[in-house]
């Protein structure tokens, strides 16, 4: 048991700064922590907190305008600053690190064998012989199927979580003492960051290495984590055992993270309210492939058969992973995409309404995607984003009653209306989604399909977004279709839940009954992988 | 595979087609003819002439005649080089417009992705800036600036090797032109180098090699500079095929005989056969280059499939 | 929640952007577009380029076309032409012909003093001798000693500056290389303009539309590629005529092809953000999409290419005025002055360096322009 209490890393006041044209960026400023073996340290925080930059720089991987200083030792030995030498003799083989990006961590023009044989041979100085025999052991001990045939993949053959666990065969490689997993979870469906996560604490169990484990899910640090480390603004806000964290938090900051669970229920819509949105038999196809030449093209189904029907102030949640198909239904049902079945919106059936017969229809049919940074046009003003709509559907209006419109909706959304005059990438994450929602608000619609609205924002600031649109749903009466992956904001928004797998509903039913009673196997295993991993 | 190349070779049919219909009628409309001389011939003779050699039957006819003699590999006699054919001109030509082109993309691409990769790994230190300083004035003084000073500084002002002509095409003959050719590339290959290699090292991967403390020597090596030379071998295709059919200018400077020479002097004295064979050889070297590149290419990455 | 609860909760993750002015994207590309030196130092030469090609000739009394006779290939000098030397020379076979000898002789300010002597009486018609002369002229007697044996002459002398040098016909090669500048720069901006017209119109209508026609319109593109530039330029110049107009004309519509692949790339990838698909269900039409979200996001990759076609449309130019194809005299551009200069290189290197060395440092120039715009405007930089 001593051997348990065995400090691996003690980092001690380490800072970290980056060159930028506009000055000095103090991304990390003094934070102290140690990790002992075979203890899971989960450092928390929201993006900008400096998590990431804090393990960046002690392991020598800072950008090219970042400096470190301060002190991170490994069995007393420096490695801030240290010689590539020294740096060199601990990565990959005492330390081992797995990051957020699968898709793109591994290089793609070599095959997994020789990538996750290379620091065996470097370290170890290992033949290519025994090496490729302990790469097989490793792939198999990670439950990459097909081991042999696999070990001889590219990268691009293998699915994201396939890819996480070459990482994490690749990281176990030279028995580690510490492994770094920086976000290893974020970029994987539900389902399979459960399984990777599981992976990881049986490895522990099995070679007792310490983890340090990145990341702003506290969903995942409270069933992983020995000890948690809180950050902000590149400062440790609070750190101690994890159930202290979770039970007795002391930082404000830390109280605000927990609270930050999206919460509370949506009130149901009066009984007997009208259908708004109703659509029967959707499905649609997409053309891969086929080019000039290359002769006839397939079809992929997106959607498959798929009926829905929303009534006034109601909310449809459909849940589903990535390819489910949800996004690709949201799109259908707004006629944004071609499509084949049935849709009426109120009274009238749009199935077959081309673009210029929408138009009208527009103006209360919205759209609000999910990336912030990509869905308002970088060379616009917010005022005019906003204003878009109002120049297709009440071009009559004059300048000053489009201005007043463009505040009085900054105002519905909690933005400062001064702030009109200014380009999106002045703003954050959450408060670019405020603007689109003003931008889809403004035109006082009925239907607002919601594709992922939440997914790119940090707890915090999701919630806030959350209940804004549950506010805004109260005030005007809106019905919301809310596509998204994430269980927990789902059921805190959702009158009705639908659950799909590949193009198909799987399930449906109301919120309470999915949550509490779910009937399919499918539909279990999502809600047990997002609510106890 | 070979069903990849098959079916690029064959969609290159359409392309040297419309290559040669397009050039073909261009170059009939143009004013002048070749045998429209200084001194002009007497009506008769004139007329001799331009049966011998079909011009006066209709267009069309000789569209098309050109069309099917071509096809079997016939490009008919020079107008103006009366004693050759084209396929004999052209046959002549070619070896030395090789021999020119090969060392010259041997200078650009060695060279080339060798300083374009020294100045990456010192990216923004002095060698950086250096190296592309001296990049960017190699790919804008153009070749036929290069030839010209070139010539005056080495073979006229220092007389260290001859000033023009294939000679016995020895390695001094060889120098100045095959610099006045490569150099330009080299620059264009040491800026696209630079360039594609400062995005590699900047990939995810690429930290995770060195996170794994691989030497610098496989991190920039194995994986940094194999994802690099993927834009690299891009540009290699049109400028291997430039290169080796010769560079009109470079041959007219140092007089050598080569093909770009005559796909000068062929179209400045409207030899339409010569000028005709010219741009069939150019088409197919452009083609056949980037076939090679694309298969290499497909070699080189694993994520593109040719089935 | 209240809405004044929501309206704190915002105001609280308010970045301090209220503080600082407000800039749009092309602002912040401004700011960075100046803190590169390289690109600056490219704008002052560029600029400095131009005036001297297009405002110089108004300074110098030497036509482009003006022939000196007296004057054919010489070196250049930042003394006048003729010397002192040469010009004692010339008054020395004055005054024999006067029959006097000259005594002493200076220069000074377009100004000769002559002081001649003789052995009898000088008539004061001597002067005449000096006159005929085509270095001297309006020579006056300025003094005359009392035994009229000696006499000071003055009058103007007509001296020439040729700063670069001149050519083979003894025209003024500074004068040249302004107006070679001249033609050499309208041609580059001029056809690089038509490219950019051809190009975004083929580019943006073949990415927007996509499909079948993209399909059509690129394989198009893609055969015209395998063309051979050269060939094509060569058999349209000699097809059109060798007026500068038309050479423009035909290097414009040349270059124009990766222009449109270019454009066509940009609108492939703008269709497929997010915000032109918010467009869309907000209701806008393909026309105001295209005008109000596509063509302003292509602005900058598309000036960032044509700052780079400027210099290959001048090197085409001047490449066919190399083969014997481009402008023809008394009309030059620096290609056909290079050109010239290439053929003289044993007798008269400065006719190939003048204009080479403004022919490359334009390029350059406009190469680094071209670099720090790419830097500024770089999407990865937000």
């Amino acid at each position: 048991m001593t051997e348990k209490m065995e400090t691996v890393l003690d980092v001690k006041d380490l800072k970290v700064e980056f060159d930028t044209p506009d000055g000095t960026v103090q991304a990390v400023k003094g934070v102290s922590f140690s990790v002992s073996r075979g203890e899971t340290l989960a450092i928390v925080g929201e993006s900008g907190s400096g998590k990431s930059q804090t393990m960046m720089g002690i392991m020598g991987l800072l950008a090219a305008n970042g400096r470190v200083s301060g002190s991170a030792r490994y069995a007393g030995e420096e490695l801030v600053n240290a010689p590539l030498r020294v740096l060199n003799g601990v990565r990959g083989s005492k330390i081992t690190m797995i990051f957020q990006e699968p898709m793109t961590s591994l290089d793609p023009l070599y095959r997994i064998g020789r990538q996750i044989s290379e620091p065996l041979i470097h370290h170890k100085g290992m033949s290519k012989g025994d090496a490729r025999a302990r790469v097989l052991e490793l792939l198999k001990l990670v439950g990459i199927p097909e081991p042999e045939r696999r070990i001889d993949s590219y990268p691009h053959e293998l699915s994201g979580g396939q890819r996480q666990r070459v990482m994490i065969a690749m990281a176990l490689a030279n028995d580690p003492d510490l492994l770094i997993a920086d976000e290893p979870t974020t970029a994987l469906d539900v389902t399979i960051q459960a399984q990777i996560l599981r992976l990881l604490a049986d490895l522990q169990k099995k070679f007792g290495m310490a983890i340090i484990l990145i990341t702003h899910d506290l969903g995942v640090v409270k069933h992983v984590a020995d000890r948690v480390v809180v950050m902000r603004r590149g400062e440790i806000v609070e750190q101690g055992p994890r159930d202290d964290i979770f039970e007795r938090p002391q930082a404000d900051y830390t109280k605000m993270l927990l609270a930050a669970e999206p919460s509370g229920h949506k009130p149901p819509p009066p009984p007997g309210s009208p259908v708004i949105l109703e659509g029967r038999n959707v499905t649609v196809d997409f053309a891969i492939g086929g080019g000039f030449l290359a002769g006839g093209t397939r079809t992929f189904r997106a959607v498959d058969d798929v009926s829905i029907r929303l009534e006034q102030g109601q909310t449809i949640g459909i849940v589903g992973e990535s390819g489910s198909g949800k996004s690709t239904l949201g799109r259908a049902l707004l006629k944004l995409l071609p499509s084949a079945g049935y849709v009426r919106f109120g009274q009238t059936e749009i199935s077959k309404f081309d673009r210029a017969a929408m138009r009208p229809y527009r103006r209360e049919m919205q759209l609000v995607f999910q990336d912030p940074y990509g869905s308002l046009s970088p060379r616009q003003t917010v005022g005019e984003i906003i204003t878009e709509g109002l120049f297709v559907h009440e071009p009559q209006l004059s300048k000053a009653e489009r201005d007043a419109r463009a505040v009085a909706a900054l105002k519905e959304v909690g933005l400062d209306p001064a702030t009109r005059n200014r380009y999106p990438h002045e703003f954050s994450g959450g408060q670019r989604q405020r603007i689109a929602i003003a931008r889809s608000m403004i035109l006082k619609p009925k239907v607002v399909v919601l594709d992922e609205p939440t997914s790119a924002l940090d707890r915090s600031v999701q919630r806030q977004v959350i209940e804004l649109l549950r506010d805004l749903q109260e005030k005007h009466g809106l019905s919301y279709v809310f596509i998204s992956h994430d269980l927990s904001v789902i059921r805190a928004i959702s009158d009705h839940v639908i659950v799909m797998k590949d193009g198909k509903i799987v399930e449906q039913g109301d919120t309470e009954m999915i949550f509490d009673a779910p009937r399919a196997d499918y539909t279990k295993t999502l809600i047990a992988a997002a609510f106890t991993h | 595979m070979i069903q990849f190349v098959l079916r690029r070779l064959l969609s290159a049919v359409p392309t040297i087609f419309v290559v040669v219909t397009i050039s073909f009628f261009m170059m009939r409309f143009a004013p002048g003819g070749p045998f429209n001389l200084e001194r002009p011939l007497a009506p008769q003779t004139m007329a001799n002439v331009m049966k011998t050699y079909g011009l006066d039957q209709p267009l069309w006819k000789q569209y098309f005649t050109y069309l099917s003699n071509a096809a079997m590999g016939d490009f008919g006699p020079s107008f103006v080089y009366k004693d050759n054919t084209v396929a004999e001109l052209i046959g002549k030509a070619l070896p030395y417009s090789i021999e020119l082109g090969l060392w010259a993309l041997l200078v650009a691409v060695v060279g080339g992705v060798l300083l374009g990769t020294i100045a990456a790994l010192r990216q923004n230190g002095w060698i950086d800036y250096t190296l592309m300083v001296i990049a960017t004035i190699g790919v804008t003084v153009p070749n036929f600036v290069m030839g010209p000073v070139l010539t005056l500084i080495f073979a006229i002002m220092l007389s260290w090797l001859p000033a023009g002509s294939w000679g016995d095409g020895s390695f001094r003959f060889l120098v100045l032109p095959v610099l006045s050719l490569g150099l330009p590339q080299l620059a264009v290959f040491a800026r696209l180098t630079r360039g594609s290699m400062i995005e590699a090292l900047h990939t995810d991967h690429i930290r995770t090699a060195r996170a794994y403390g691989l030497p610098p020597r496989v991190v920039v090596i194995t994986h940094a500079m194999r994802g690099a030379m993927l834009p690299v071998l891009t540009y290699l295709g049109p400028c291997a095929a430039a290169l080796l059919t010769g560079s009109a200018v470079v041959e007219t400077i140092f007089a050598i005989p080569g093909v770009g020479r005559y796909f000068v002097l062929g179209s400045l004295n409207r030899d339409y056969t010569l000028v005709m064979g010219t741009v069939i050889l150019i088409a197919v070297f452009v083609i056949l280059f980037n076939l090679i590149v694309d298969i290499l290419y497909g070699l080189l990455d694993p994520r593109v499939r040719h089935d | 929640m209240t809405e004044k609860t929501i309206a704190t909760v915002a105001a609280a993750e308010m970045p301090p952007a209220d503080e600082r002015p407000s800039r749009s994207l092309s602002q912040l590309a401004w700011i960075r577009f100046r803190r590169n030196k390289a690109a600056m130092l490219g704008c002052l030469m560029l600029a400095l380029i131009v005036l001297f090609s297009y405002v110089g000739p108004v300074f110098l009394k030497h036509g482009y076309d003006e022939v000196f006779p007296s004057y054919v290939t010489i070196a250049p000098s930042l003394s006048p032409r003729p010397d002192p030397e040469t010009l004692k020379e010339v008054a020395e076979n004055a005054a024999k012909r006067a029959r006097v000898t000259l005594s002493s002789f200076e220069v000074e300010n377009g100004t000769y003093t002559a002081v001649i002597a003789g052995s009898k009486p000088i008539d004061p018609r001597a002067v005449r001798y000096f006159d005929r002369a085509n270095e001297f002229e309006n020579t006056q007697v300025k003094e005359t000693a009392a035994d009229q044996l000696s006499m000071t002459l003055t009058g103007h002398v007509d001296q020439e500056y040729f700063l670069f040098g001149t050519d083979n016909n003894g025209r003024d090669l500074l004068a040249r290389v302004m107006l070679g500048g001249q033609i050499s720069i309208a041609v580059g901006v001029a056809a690089s303009l038509v490219s950019l017209g051809i190009g975004v119109l083929y580019g943006a209508t073949s990415g927007y539309i996509g499909g079948r026609v993209d399909n059509v319109m690129m394989r198009f593109v893609e055969i015209l590629y395998s063309l051979p530039f050269i060939f094509l330029v060569v058999v349209l110049v000699v097809f059109f005529g060798r007026s500068i107009t038309l050479i423009f004309i035909v290097i414009g519509a040349v270059q124009w092809l990766e222009m449109a692949r270019i454009v066509r790339g940009q609108t492939l990838s703008l269709k497929r953000r997010e915000f032109v698909g918010a467009a869309e269900a907000l209701g806008l039409t393909d026309w105001q999409i295209i005008r109000r979200h596509i063509i302003p996001n292509t602005i900058g990759p598309v000036i960032v290419f044509v700052t780079s076609v400027v210099p290959q449309v001048m090197l085409l130019e001047s490449f066919l005025s190399f083969l014997g194809l481009g402008v023809q005299a008394p009309l030059a551009s620096w290609g056909t002055l290079i050109a010239e200069g290439a053929r003289n290189i044993q007798s008269a290197y400065w006719q190939l360096i003048f204009p080479s060395v403004f022919f490359v440092l334009t390029l350059f120039s406009l190469n680094f322009i071209g670099d720090g715009l790419r830097d500024a405007l770089d999407p990865k930089d937000r």
